[in-house]
């Protein structure tokens, strides 16, 4: 009888034997994103257009300030696994290295500057 | 390598070929907005840190994105951030084993063109 389950069979698939893991963890951000993709365009969507006294005060509230904080963070680790998918498909040898490398430090530069941003308003 | 037969493969499809299909383009479509979602990011990144550093700073950044020009960017934001998150259900329905029939796959492709159009319109008129 065999007592292998489906998941032991895809782990270690891949040529560096983490195959399943990328996938694994796009299907956590993306499911985290769906509940805070709707919080966050109606929370920013208020908040744009307004003057900048009046966005200071909506965004030093924690629930605005939350979402927007969870949502960019969420948003561009989920940005930097998905454009390197974009990237293996249509590069090879040391461009595809590099692009890999500028998006991931772009995303991560974003996301900080981002935080940083909204730390700095809501504190 | 050597003893692969080579000669009874299924081929790939060929894009200059390819007859374009509900399934294919909804698709296509999924990576090109999760791919251009880069541009509204940045420039939402942009105006939270020009609101953090004063009055002035953000009258620019507030200005460049509530133009007219802004405004194209971010209704094509929103509709490719609703088009893309439609479609990522889509992905995770896939995922779990259901809707893979090619007549339930095209149902799900209209739901994510209709729905995102349908919560575009929703964004325009409530923010």
């Amino acid at each position: 009888m065999r007592i292998l389950t489906d998941r032991k069979r895809a782990e270690g698939l891949g040529a560096a034997h983490r195959g399943t893991e990328h996938h694994w963890h796009m299907i956590i951000s993306s499911a985290a994103l769906i509940g805070l993709v709707p919080l966050f365009v109606f929370t920013f969507g208020s908040a744009l257009g307004r003057s900048h006294d009046e966005v200071i005060a909506y965004y030093q509230q924690p629930f605005p300030a939350i979402v927007a904080v969870l949502t960019l963070l969420v948003g561009f680790i989920h940005f930097r696994q998905g454009v390197q998918t974009l990237i293996e498909d249509y590069t090879g040898g040391m461009t595809r290295k590099v692009l890999i490398i500028c998006m991931i430090c772009l995303s991560y530069a974003a996301a900080a500057t981002g935080l940083f941003a909204i730390a700095r308003i809501a504190l | 390598m050597a003893d692969v037969n080579r000669g009874n493969r299924p081929l790939s499809p060929h894009l200059q070929v390819y007859r374009p299909q509900l399934t294919s383009i909804t698709s296509i479509l999924t990576r090109i907005t999760g791919n251009a979602l880069i541009i509204g990011a940045l420039l939402v990144v942009w105006w939270f840190i020009a609101a953090a550093k004063g009055p002035d700073y953000f009258a620019l950044a507030n200005g460049v994105i509530t133009s007219w020009f802004g405004d194209l960017v971010m209704l094509g934001s929103v509709w490719a951030l609703w088009y893309h998150s439609l479609a990522g259900i889509r992905h995770l329905i896939w995922d779990s084993g259901r809707g893979l029939e090619i007549e339930s796959a095209e149902k799900l492709g209209w739901a994510v063109i209709i729905g995102s159009l349908l919560l575009t319109v929703l964004t325009v008129a409530v923010v």
